[in-house]
């Protein structure tokens, strides 16, 4: 402990601790990597990457910020969140005809008049499931030993799983296209899809909604009090347990919002898709700096980025030289070791002492 | 001679030493009743067992990172397959299609071993630079580690055989053998018997003395001095560093011998199965293990046994056989027609019984942690833990301590 006080202090490089210095040195050696790979396969290509890193950045970031927000105020990796996730896009599945959303007759005012419903309704049950996960399985178990709720945790992402599998089987299941499929010129011969745009754009308003609420209302100040001091909130008269259960309201909330984009985006889903997504979701919560909102979106962002490189530029490679194979999750979760090892604290978290 | 008896009367009192005798004996007789019950057709049976046998293995092994060091392990199955790995490819034909071009095969006895020093250094590797962090940010390296270890070997196509993994892995060879009613045959001497699927007898009797050896072994450790200071570790870890006890190292062994028992457990799973495939190594085998300790009794050497033997008969046996079971039991009360699929998307009851796994998997653990979360059969200290209030400190009411 004494140590790592004083080699943050002491042994700095202009100005930066030899650890963070290590982390530079990857990022420009894999930057050097990446320059020829882009120049090779043309600006096109590149701009087809950035924009599919956006759009998948911006589903991880709305995963994201429930992992961190569930991790800041109780310390839990909550793993059954890739699931609720997942959920999502299952409950809003017969939902959308409900709302007369069907692949043939969507468009213009119909199509955002019937997704506004479809988006709260199963907004609100992802949250119920979450919290009522939150109320039978992590509330009982808050002053048990850390690896407890841990261990539930990962039982009630099997349930939910279980479930899913249960409700539609094992098959790939179709999601409708609903979204435009408009392409939208920005010159130089490269085109954004009018579906990245639109999902960025509603990432993009219920993060901010997300900042403005925790940062201006009364109970995001409680859910901030609750996260630094849980005892000392308790005695300024907060119901912690409230508290609690509206972070986990709201993250799923979230979660079940990316559920859809997720579907209208990639229109194909499968019962064990939040697992893996939840992953990597999680490593963007980890990356960004966990606890921390603005990071948890910073790193969803990054992360997206980051794989749809990992399957534009660093796959291609790597079967050109080992044979085929994804390394793009390899990246991801290496990623996630190195900037534990690192940088714990993430890009934005500030070093927190070890309780 | 009273002193002795009433020493062994002691020994019998105290649960643990109960169940080892219990298992130890259940072990020895295991494949007489089985071979007995079904008139010599039990070899599936016995395999099963010795499959079981394995996860026992596993659960012993991370035991001592889990229960005894108190570090989150979700990456074990990641040791597993590095075990598993190295022992194919140096005991099969698979390196003579790789850039060395030429087969290595050596024999299981050493390569076992071989097995077991590679996870351990790969566990020492992974282990150095993180064993520093927070408990479940270790979670999450260890978790990060295990997505990893498998999609590596699944993509070095040349070394491993790719999504095929590696096949015709090399059985043991067993230089005599005792044959005998036990397997089914008559009595007999047999030379240099090949432990292969034929003989799952022999690949039990093994397996029953590695885990007599591995228990010695970790339970010797346990009352060392290092597992005293494990067990500081994961009371307190600042204390036990006031205390002088050298924090990182005495994790990072606990660390590398939990791997190096899953490395070794590898080796024996790739001997058995005689075909590894990184799709056999996924999280869910982590968090399998893992429940196994729990479910036992976490930091307890024949909990995490028994909580390995009732999981995996739980997991590879009983679910597993459910669906026919059931879809056979409404037939004969004259419900067939609940087996048959409809197009309005019913699979048939077995297969509902089939989709059911995961739940009751579910089901298991959080019923496990809520209402027994000291396991089937705990840990002198973790009782004591879980029972009884928090010792009241000496001075200043609670109420005034900071």
């Amino acid at each position: 402990m004494l140590e790592r006080v004083r080699s943050a202090t002491s042994g700095r490089i202009f100005g930066l601790a030899p650890l963070d210095l290590i982390g530079l040195l990857l990022l420009a050696v894999a930057v050097v990597w990446l320059i020829p790979q882009v120049v090779a396969s043309g600006p096109g290509y590149f701009a087809q990457v950035l924009v599919f890193g956006v759009a998948l950045g911006a589903i991880y970031a709305l995963v994201a910020l429930g992992y961190t927000m569930v991790y800041g105020i109780v310390e839990l990796i909550n793993f059954a969140h890739g699931d609720v996730f997942t959920l999502g896009a299952f409950i809003s599945l017969p939902l959308l005809p409900l709302f007369g959303l069907t692949e043939d007759k969507s468009h213009g005012i119909d199509l955002v008049l019937g997704l506004i419903p479809v988006f709260l309704i199963t907004m609100a049950l992802c949250a119920l499931v979450n919290v009522v996960i939150e109320r039978v399985a992590y509330r009982p178990l808050r002053n048990a030993p850390r690896l407890a709720p841990l261990i539930t945790a990962i039982g009630m992402s099997s349930i939910l799983e279980g479930a899913m599998f249960l409700w539609k089987g094992p098959f790939n299941i179709h999601y409708p296209d609903l979204l435009p499929a408009t392409q939208v010129p920005i010159g130089g011969g490269v085109t954004i899809s009018a579906k990245s745009l639109i999902i960025v754009a509603v990432a993009i308003i219920l993060v901010l909604g997300l900042t403005l609420f925790i940062n201006g209302s009364k109970l995001g100040k409680a859910m901030r009090a609750t996260a630094q001091d849980r005892d000392a909130a308790q005695l300024m008269g907060i119901n912690i347990n409230a508290t609690i259960a509206a972070t986990f309201f709201i993250g799923a909330a979230l979660a079940g919002a990316g559920g859809i984009i997720y579907g209208l985006y990639f229109g194909t889903l499968t019962a064990f898709l939040g697992f893996s997504a939840g992953l990597v979701a999680f490593t963007a919560a980890v990356f960004g700096g966990i606890g921390n909102i603005p990071g948890a979106a910073l790193g969803g962002l990054l992360i997206g980025l980051i794989s749809q490189m990992g399957d534009g530029y660093l796959d291609p490679f790597m079967n050109r030289h080992f044979g085929p194979g994804t390394w793009t999750q390899v990246l991801i979760f290496a990623l996630l070791i190195l900037v534990l090892v690192f940088r714990p604290s993430g890009l934005l978290g500030m070093r927190v002492p070890e309780k | 001679m009273n002193g002795f008896v009433g020493s062994i009367r002691a020994r019998l009192r105290s649960p643990n030493a109960t169940a080892y005798a219990v298992m130890l004996i259940a072990a020895l007789v295991y494949p007489e009743i089985v071979q007995f019950v079904t008139g010599g057709n039990g070899d599936a049976l016995v395999g099963l067992a010795a499959d079981a046998g394995i996860f026992v293995l596993l659960a012993i092994g991370l035991n001592v990172v889990v229960g005894f060091a108190g570090l989150l392990d979700l990456g074990y199955a990641a040791f597993f397959a590095i075990g598993a790995y190295t022992y194919a490819i140096i005991a099969s034909d698979e390196l003579a299609t790789a850039p060395i071009h030429h087969a290595v095969h050596i024999p299981f006895w050493i390569a076992m071993f071989v097995g077991l020093f590679v996870a351990a250094g790969f566990g020492a590797l992974l282990g150095a630079p993180t064993l520093r962090l927070r408990g479940d940010y270790l979670a999450i390296v260890t978790l990060g580690f295990g997505e990893i270890v498998p999609r590596v070997f699944r993509n070095l196509n040349v070394w491993t055989g790719g999504v095929f993994g590696v096949s015709a892995i090399d059985p043991p060879t067993v230089p005599r053998w005792l044959d005998g009613p036990w397997a089914g045959d008559p009595f007999g001497i047999q030379q240099d018997l090949q432990l292969t699927s034929a003989n799952l007898t022999g690949f039990y009797i093994v397996i029953v003395v590695v885990i007599i050896g591995v228990v010695i072994l970790v339970n010797n450790l346990e009352r060392s001095r290092l597992g005293r200071a494990w067990m500081a570790v994961r009371e307190d870890e600042t204390a036990a560093a006031a205390t002088g006890v050298n924090t990182v190292n005495i994790k990072l062994l606990a660390f590398a011998i939990g791997a190096s028992t899953s490395g070794f457990a590898g080796a024996f799973y790739g001997a058995k199965l005689s075909v590894v495939n990184s799709d056999q190594f996924s999280f869910i085998i982590s968090i399998t293990v893992l429940s196994m300790v729990v479910l036992g009794g976490m930091g307890n050497i024949p909990g995490a046994m028994i909580g390995g033997l009732v999981l995996y008969f739980i997991l590879y046996k009983f679910l597993p056989d459910a669906p026919n079971q059931v879809a056979s039991l409404v037939q004969s009360i004259g419900l067939g027609w609940l087996n048959n699929t409809n197009p309005n998307g019913w699979p048939g009851l077995g297969e509902e019984v089939n989709r059911l796994k995961y739940i009751i998997f579910g089901l298991i653990i959080v019923g496990i942690m809520l209402y027994r979360p000291q396991g089937l059969l705990p840990s002198r200290a973790r009782r004591q833990e879980l029972t009884s209030e928090e010792v009241p400190g000496i001075g200043a009411p609670r109420e005034l301590q900071s």
